[in-house]
């Protein structure tokens, strides 16, 4: 990691921890969060091993209901609620992606996204979901039976921390060994056989590990907003994931964050204002991503700054 | 004989002609889609809405024009056809070579558009199309009601399906665009202008999916959604009859309709979900689908 990047983190890291003390609604940078976590988890699969999941919102959805149920039915606290939650999403990950790497490109793509329709019409019946209504109500009651998280300034640095953590632990993985072999697979698979590796399998524990991280963020989300509902398992919730990234930067680490973080926010603010409008804008944005910057923004800075320095070493 | 399996045969044969009629439209979109990735290598996500705009552009022409059915028939497949042909010319044609992902993306996208516009206009409830007079009322087989329309409908897509096999496997322009699809320069070198090929057949695709939607406004609400609901399905028919295959579409298509029409009867809690559990098991046995070939 280069100096300025450093840099860079710090002073958000900074910004993200004073964020509440300077008036900025908590809840809306909480949510934010859950949805930039989701983001990253799937670019871990997209961004770093090449493998396009149309069927992510499953995972996040699934797991919001799971982490939902379990704290408000059955009274487990927040911290096993997320655990729940995780699980399931790594479960039902590894269920998916058993399945769908048979196939490759598109065929994979098409293949998740019809089996997180069947996980949504599973959550459309099941009776714990509340069908149409979703799961209301959902307590955050007390971190580790201590900690009330009833205050937002409170639950607001628990979220915080998570997805640090979280943010840390997915560039830790990116720069292992491991992920070095998932890099490998992304830019040449072929090759990537051929020197011996079990490629499925390291495309599976991508898999797993995206399903989960997205498991997590659902469950964190269901928490944040206490209440989990069929548009988190919809298709189009994983067309806004893969715009997140897209729209930030694929392969990059910071991309999806700041995508998540503008969709998001064009979301809430638009939405009363445009009505209906708001999914022509999402497209419109969608099309010009793919036509016009496919690197998105933080992609193209890179791009940018490595003009720049190429220039300037001359 | 009254029952069969321990259903009332006419509850039975009822939900078998249902699934007939899905069947048809799965059919119909699954085969455009296949001559669109045959010839252009794009999955045109983005046809469930041309399909939605087909049957709000048959609406749209009655309510506000009084154009009547039979006219919407041809003139609204003309109409979206020619929509695909802009959206081919301003964004399609600037993809091509490039990882088949980004059309995907590309289509998608443009489906949140239309969608959108629609929803704006005529909000989320559906319109209602009336049948045309000529189709109205039913035929009593005897042992059976069948509504005349639902069968025009599974007689016109099986001819619409039937017609475009016979154009792409057995006619000149049909071995242009297959000669296409294997080296899009060669068949350029012969003199066969290849762009203008390949734009006419995002146009069919799109008039063909429009058409879909002209014929399935009576039976359905037309409404901004009726599209994404079904594009998914229709994906999975596609993974399961193997992209590319034109018969394979049409087969697997007609076959899972009335496999989910079928489930109605048996197991109603699982007719939202047998097309993919069907897909999973599909994919277990055959990775490349039941007429695909193996890559």
């Amino acid at each position: 990691m280069s100096k300025t990047v450093r840099y860079t983190y710090l002073g958000l890291l900074a910004l993200l921890l004073l964020a509440p003390l300077v008036g900025l609604y908590p809840v809306f940078v909480m949510k934010v969060l859950c949805f930039a976590l989701f983001a990253c988890a799937f670019n871990l699969l997209l961004g770093f091993t090449g493998l396009l999941s149309f069927g992510h919102a499953a995972f996040f959805g699934m797991a919001a209901y799971a982490c939902g149920w379990v704290v408000k039915a059955h009274g487990w606290t927040p911290e096993l609620g997320l655990v729940a939650g995780t699980l399931i999403g790594a479960v039902l990950g590894l269920v998916v992606g058993l399945i769908a790497i048979r196939r490759q490109g598109i065929y994979f793509a098409m293949i998740t996204l019809a089996l997180s329709q069947m996980v949504f019409f599973f959550c459309l019946q099941a009776p714990f979901t509340g069908g149409e209504d979703g799961l209301q109500g959902v307590p955050r009651s007390r971190l580790f039976g201590l900690l009330p998280l009833d205050t937002d300034t409170t639950m607001y640095y628990v979220v915080l921390a998570i997805f640090v953590a979280c943010f840390l632990g997915i560039m830790r993985i990116v720069n292992s060994p491991f992920g070095q072999v998932l890099k490998m697979i992304r830019e040449n698979e072929a090759r990537t056989t051929s020197l011996g590796y079990d490629v499925d399998k390291y495309k599976l524990l991508a898999f797993v590990l995206s399903a989960a991280l997205a498991g997590l963020a659902g469950s964190l989300k269901a928490l944040v907003m206490g209440f989990a509902t069929l548009t988190d398992v919809q298709w189009q919730m994983s067309g806004e994931v893969i715009l997140m990234s897209l729209l930030g930067g694929v392969g990059t680490f910071f991309g999806p964050v700041l995508g998540a973080g503008i969709v998001i926010a064009l979301q809430d603010y638009l939405a009363d204002r445009v009505g209906a409008w708001v999914n022509v804008i999402i497209g419109l944005i969608f099309v010009v991503c793919v036509l016009a910057f496919r690197k998105g923004l933080v992609g193209e800075l890179h791009a940018f700054m490595e003009r720049r320095r190429t220039v300037s070493s001359r | 004989m009254t029952e069969i399996f321990g259903i009332p045969i006419q509850a039975f044969l009822g939900q078998l002609m249902l699934g007939l009629v899905n069947g048809a439209f799965y059919a119909m979109l699954s085969l455009g889609l296949a001559v669109i990735f045959g010839l252009l290598d794009i999955v045109n996500f983005a046809h469930g809405a041309l399909y939605m705009v087909g049957a709000f552009a048959a609406w749209i022409m009655l309510d506000k024009w009084g154009v009547n059915y039979w006219f919407a028939l041809i003139l609204a497949p003309l109409v979206v056809g020619a929509l695909g042909v802009v959206i081919e010319r301003t964004m399609l044609k600037r993809l091509y070579g490039l990882d088949p992902l980004y059309g995907l993306l590309l289509t998608f996208g443009l489906s949140l558009i239309l969608e959108g516009i629609f929803r704006d206009q005529y909000g989320v409830s559906g319109q209602s199309y009336s049948v045309p007079e000529a189709l109205t009322g039913a035929t009593n087989l005897g042992f059976m009601v069948l509504p005349n329309y639902r069968a025009w409908v599974v007689l016109a897509s099986i001819v619409v399906c039937l017609g475009t096999w016979f154009l792409i496997e057995r006619t000149r322009l049909g071995a242009y665009l297959r000669a296409g699809t294997e080296n899009a320069k060669l068949v350029q070198a012969f003199g066969v202008n290849v762009p203008m090929l390949v734009m006419l057949t995002y146009g069919a695709g799109a008039a063909l999916a429009a058409l879909a939607g002209v014929l399935a406004a009576p039976v359905y609400q037309v409404a901004p959604q009726m599209g994404s609901n079904l594009i998914i399905i229709v994906f999975a028919v596609v993974v399961i009859g193997g992209m590319g295959s034109i018969i394979g579409s049409v087969i697997t298509g007609l076959g899972l309709g009335i496999i989910e029409g079928l489930t109605k009867v048996f197991y109603p809690e699982a007719s939202n979900i047998v097309v993919f559990v069907i897909m999973a098991i599909v994919l277990m046995v055959r990775p490349a689908g039941l007429f695909g070939k193996e890559a």
